[in-house]
Formats: structure tokens, C-alpha cells, sequence
């Protein structure tokens, strides 16, 4: 009888410091974003920010509020949103492919995103018209996640999936290369680039609009994932036979998958590494379970993405780094830990 | 007799173009332990997995407790029936406590919480198993039969009526083999149904009511295992001899040799003493 206390407690115990590592992400996401709000080439006090931000009308301190208000608030929220799409989409591809090296990109749509955005710039219609470029890569990305769809169908399992992202992803890829090799002149070919480093630089509330009705509901989608995640730790066997409707899970995954990354892609780019490392760092804290990781990746995910943006702004205030670089830099040495503690751990 | 449990018609499963399963009927019931033996590539694991509703017969029909799995929903099913693959993949490196816990998921609701009732079931299932020492420790770091033990756990935490075990006994050593089938038979005496699939006939002859003989996809032979493992069904199933008798009242099965290996006359006298 007391060792099934003692189990009782010590489960609790789990639970309650699941609780408090939500808790303290979430704050985390909070102090981010308020820092976010904070920080930028004009210097606006926290007070000032406050009082632009909630109280301010654009006729009393015309500039404060307009920065604080056009400038900063869109890109913190476009930083919670992309990093919350990469976290959790890094971490729900991880457990239905049952593969730590899974990334939101896998599935192709950041690709097929990517091309889309980047042929508005060639074409000129980019700088035609400013919602362009966003909107041409939601159709790539659509374009492309319906192709990848096409080509694993309904009931092929993992494997198919992964073959058919891979080969959209390397066509889409391939495409960009060509746009930038036929490029009409070499500005266009350096805004295709710098804009395929991945930013969150001078957005508007016009990206947020676009991006958030799609990102909310592919993010719902990928929480309800939960259970079918954690069965599938068995093998798809395993989870069939515990109810799991494999065909609803793998559909929910897609076209979640899609509509926030497609939707994340098109306004930011392409940002690396966040939706490998995030599900990465916080597993051994949820005690690798699967459901555990998805919320928990999205608001690490979030906070990543907010830190990371606030430092690009301060480490080279004039030089306009960009995001996706400061990510990749940071996330790559952070993978060769991991890689040697991995080894570690093995012999 | 009682109603089935199990119940299939006419079974035939295709797999990539090929018959695997060729008009199987069978019925198991409630408080037996029916052995499911046969060469490999006979389709007692496909036949399983059918059965378990992960794949759909191309003619016939199935029924757990005389409803039709076609119509069932997947969480009544996975309250009704469990099943322990023969592969002992666990993909993450869970504790054994979380991965028993598993077995709970069919009773409960989106984010719920575990209840006093999935509690008790986990930590029986971890009792049973004798593995409740390492209910914290992570599934990697266990010995191959330790995680066989702790998936055995993980079904057996379902509580259903009806448990399929495909091949559990692999990778186990003898004792806890005796206890594996131990275990399985009490399951039975407490009412419930259990089907396993068997390599070792000893075991299957000890340890099962019944067994039913798979071969190329169809039912060859069934029945109590002396009345089924006759040099006979050894001979044409198998392509095997094998030394038979009976040891404390229990009969057991020792290969011998296979038919190639036997000589022409030793088959004959072999057919001689049938």
C-alpha cells in the first residue's frame, strides 16, 4: 500500500513541475515580448512605451506612439506567432515521425512557401504591391503541401511522407536557384536572398493579420494532436490498437503544419533551427513525452524567436542582421552539444 | 457453451496483391487461452492484426463479442480488445511508468488527467509484471526482457476482455516465461479471453486450452495439443520430426530433425509407425 502512495506523490511531483516549466516559459514569452517593445533604434523609455502603447493618441506624442504601436507591437507579435509555429510544428513532425531530426521544414511548405515569395520578388509584383510577396508565399506554400499530399497519399505512413517532402522541398529549391541565376538585375537577386535569411524587420499590422488567422487555427490543430502522439510512441500498431485514428491524426498534422508554417514563411521567411532545437532542449524536461512537448516546445518556440529578434536589434542596431542568421548561429553549436552529450550518454 | 468472444467468418486477408489469410473461421471464448501456432509466414501475425481491426479483410467478417469490428468505433475497440505486437518498439525513451500508463489512453478524455481507476490499473499491471521496481526508470535503460515485461504491463493496463499476444514470450528467459504464461492463464481464469501466437510447442501445449494450427493461410488443424501435434500435422506443417511425450502429465515437443535431413528411410519408418 505505501509504495502506491509513495508512486501517487512522486507522480504528482511530475505533474506539478510540468506545471511550473509552463509557467515559466510562459513568463519567459512575456518578459520577451515586453523586452521586444522596449528595444529599437528609438530610444522610447518604459514608461513612454506603456503610455504609447494604452493610453497615447497619435496627435500627443505622435512619434512615440507610432513606433511603439506600428513598428514594435506587429513585430513582437509576429515573433510569438512564427516562434510559437516553428516550436510546436518542430515538435508534433518530431513525435508523428518519431524522429528527433524532424523540422517543420520537412514537409516541404516552408520551401514551396519560400519559392512562392521569392517569385513576386522576381516578377516584379513584390514591389508592385506590398502584400504580394506574403500572399504569393501562402500559394507556394499551399501549392506545395498539396503536392506533397498528392505524392504520399492519404494512407501512406511516414516514410512516404518524408520521401515526398524531401523531393518537393529539392525541386522548390532548385526553382529558387533558377529565379536567382535568371535573375533581371542583381538587386532583385540580393533582396531574394536577404529576404530567404528569414527577418521580422519592418513588418506591419497588415502581416499580422494576414498571417494570424491562418497560424491560430494550425497551431489549435497541432495542440489536439496530443494523445496520438504519445500512442504512437508504440509504433502506428501500438496506437491503432489503442484507438488512435491514424488517417485524422496524419491529416490534422499536415495541413496544421501547413497553414502555420505557410502562413509563418510567407510574412518571415525562412527561420532555422528553432523548430529542431526547441523539441530538442525541452524533451529530457517533459520526460520525453510527446503531448508534454507540444506546448511546452510552442512557447519555448515563441521565446526563442522574441530573444532572438531583440538581439539582432542589439548586438548590430545599424547593420540589419538578420534573424534567421542570428538563429542558425546560434542553433548549430547548440546541436553539436547536444551531439556530443548524446555520444556521451552512449558509450 | 457461452457466446464467443472472438469471432471471425470466412476470413481472407490480401497483403500487396497476395492471399495471406484464405477463408479462416475461428472462434475463441471467454476464460480460454487459445494458442495460435504454425510455421513462419503462415499469417498468424496478419491474422491478428485483422483482428485487431489494422487491417481490413478483403472477404468475411470479424466480431469481438458478436459486434462487427467494421462498425466499431477505434476507442471501443481498444476497450475491448488489446494487443501486444510482436516488434517491442517504444520510440521515446518514456519511463515504464508513463508507458504502462499508455494502456490507459481508450478511457480517457482530451487532456484529461489519469483517475483513481487508471491509477489502480497501472500500478496492477506494473505489480503483475514484477516491474514496479523500475516504474521510474526510462525504457531505454532496461534489459530487452525487462522491456518485455514492461510492454506486457502496458497491455495488460488496457483491462480488456479480450488480450492477443503476438510472439510474447521472445527474448524471455525461463522463468520469467513460466510466469509470462502463468500470468496469461490467470487472466483466462478471471474470464477472459486470450489468444497468443507461439513459436515454442512445448510451451503451447503446456500453457493453451486450445491451439489452432495455422499453415499457408489456412486453418490446417485445431483442438487440445495432443489431439493437434501429431507427427502427422508435425510432418506436413512443419516439414519436421520431432520427439513427443508427456512429462508430469504435460505433454511436451522436441524437434528433431527437419524432413530434409531425414533420410528416405527413416521417413518411411517413421510413416510406418503412424
Amino acid at each position: 500500500m505505501s509504495s502506491v502512495a509513495v508512486k501517487a506523490h512522486t507522480r504528482q511531483g511530475v505533474e506539478i513541475s510540468y506545471a511550473w516549466l509552463l509557467t515559466g516559459l510562459s513568463l519567459l514569452v512575456a518578459a520577451a515580448f515586453v523586452a521586444s517593445l522596449l528595444v529599437g533604434p528609438a530610444a522610447i523609455g518604459a514608461k513612454a512605451t506603456l503610455f504609447a502603447l494604452f493610453a497615447g493618441t497619435q496627435s500627443e506624442n505622435d512619434a512615440a506612439v507610432l513606433i511603439v504601436r506600428e513598428i514594435r507591437l506587429p513585430r513582437a507579435l509576429l515573433g510569438v506567432l512564427v516562434g510559437a509555429t516553428l516550436g510546436l510544428s518542430g515538435a508534433a513532425l518530431q513525435g508523428y515521425l518519431r524522429n528527433p531530426l524532424a523540422e517543420p521544414g520537412l514537409v516541404g511548405v516552408s520551401a514551396g512557401a519560400a519559392l512562392g515569395a521569392v517569385t513576386t520578388i522576381n516578377t516584379g509584383l513584390a514591389s508592385a504591391f506590398a502584400l504580394a510577396l506574403p500572399l504569393g508565399g501562402l500559394a507556394g506554400g499551399l501549392a506545395a503541401v498539396l503536392i506533397v499530399q498528392a505524392l504520399a497519399g492519404l494512407r501512406g505512413g511516414p516514410l512516404t511522407l518524408i520521401l515526398a517532402g524531401v523531393a518537393v522541398t529539392t525541386f522548390a529549391s532548385a526553382l529558387m536557384s533558377l529565379s536567382l541565376n535568371l535573375s533581371p538585375n542583381p538587386f532583385a537577386a540580393l533582396e531574394i536572398v536577404f529576404w530567404l535569411l528569414g527577418s521580422l524587420a519592418d513588418r506591419s499590422f497588415t502581416h499580422v493579420w494576414l498571417a494570424a488567422p491562418l497560424i491560430l487555427p494550425g497551431l489549435a490543430m497541432l495542440l489536439l494532436l496530443g494523445r496520438s502522439l504519445d500512442a504512437l510512441t508504440l509504433g502506428e500498431d501500438g496506437a491503432a490498437n489503442l484507438g488512435v485514428n491514424l488517417a485524422t491524426t496524419r491529416v490534422l498534422l499536415v495541413v496544421g503544419v501547413a497553414l502555420c508554417v505557410g502562413a509563418a514563411t510567407a510574412v518571415a521567411g525562412a527561420i532555422g533551427f528553432v523548430g529542431l532545437v526547441v523539441p530538442h532542449l525541452l524533451r529530457p524536461l517533459v520526460a520525453q513525452r510527446p503531448s508534454r512537448l507540444l506546448t511546452s516546445s510552442m512557447l519555448g518556440g515563441a521565446a526563442l524567436v522574441l530573444i532572438a529578434d531583440i538581439a539582432v536589434r542589439v548586438i548590430a542596431p545599424g547593420a540589419d542582421l538578420k534573424l534567421g542568421v542570428l538563429t542558425s548561429l546560434v542553433g548549430a553549436p547548440l546541436f553539436f552539444y547536444l551531439v556530443m552529450k548524446t555520444r556521451r550518454s552512449l558509450l | 457453451m457461452t457466446n464467443p468472444m472472438i469471432t471471425t467468418k470466412q476470413v481472407s486477408v490480401e497483403l500487396g496483391g497476395q492471399r495471406i489469410i484464405d477463408g479462416v473461421s475461428l472462434e475463441a471464448y471467454a476464460g480460454e487461452v487459445v494458442g495460435l501456432v504454425g510455421p513462419n509466414g503462415a499469417g498468424k501475425t496478419t491474422l491478428l492484426r485483422a483482428i485487431s481491426g489494422l487491417l481490413y479483410p478483403v472477404s468475411g467478417s470479424i466480431a469481438l463479442e458478436g459486434e462487427d469490428i467494421a462498425q466499431m468505433a477505434p476507442r471501443l475497440r481498444a476497450q475491448k480488445l488489446a494487443l501486444l505486437p510482436q516488434d517491442h518498439v517504444v520510440h521515446w525513451a518514456i519511463s515504464v511508468e508513463d508507458l504502462v500508463a499508455l494502456g490507459r489512453l481508450p478511457y480517457r478524455g482530451f487532456g484529461a488527467a489519469l483517475s483513481p481507476a487508471d491509477r489502480a490499473a497501472i500500478s496492477n499491471a506494473l505489480a503483475a509484471m514484477d516491474v514496479a521496481d523500475f516504474a521510474k526508470r526510462s525504457v531505454i535503460e532496461l534489459s530487452g526482457g525487462e522491456r518485455a515485461r514492461a510492454l506486457i504491463a502496458r497491455a495488460l493496463a488496457q483491462e480488456t476482455p479480450i488480450l492477443l499476444a503476438d510472439e510474447p514470450a521472445a527474448g524471455l528467459d525461463a522463468v520469467h516465461q513460466l510466469d509470462l504464461f502463468g500470468h496469461l492463464r490467470g487472466l483466462a481464469e478471471q474470464g477472459r479471453c486470450v489468444v497468443v501466437v507461439l513459436h515454442d510447442l512445448t510451451m503451447a501445449s503446456r500453457f493453451c486450452d486450445r491451439l489452432i494450427v495455422l499453415d499457408h493461410g489456412k486453418v490446417h488443424a485445431s483442438g487440445g495439443a495432443a489431439k493437434v501435434l501429431t507427427s502427422k500435422v508435425l510432418k506436413t506443417v512443419y516439414g519436421i520430426t520431432a520427439y513427443r511425450g508427456t512429462a508430469d502429465g504435460v505433454p511436451f515437443v522436441v524437434p528433431l530433425k527437419t524432413l530434409a535431413e531425414t533420410s528416405t528411410t527413416a521417413r518411411d519408418a517413421a510413416d510406418r509407425s503412424n
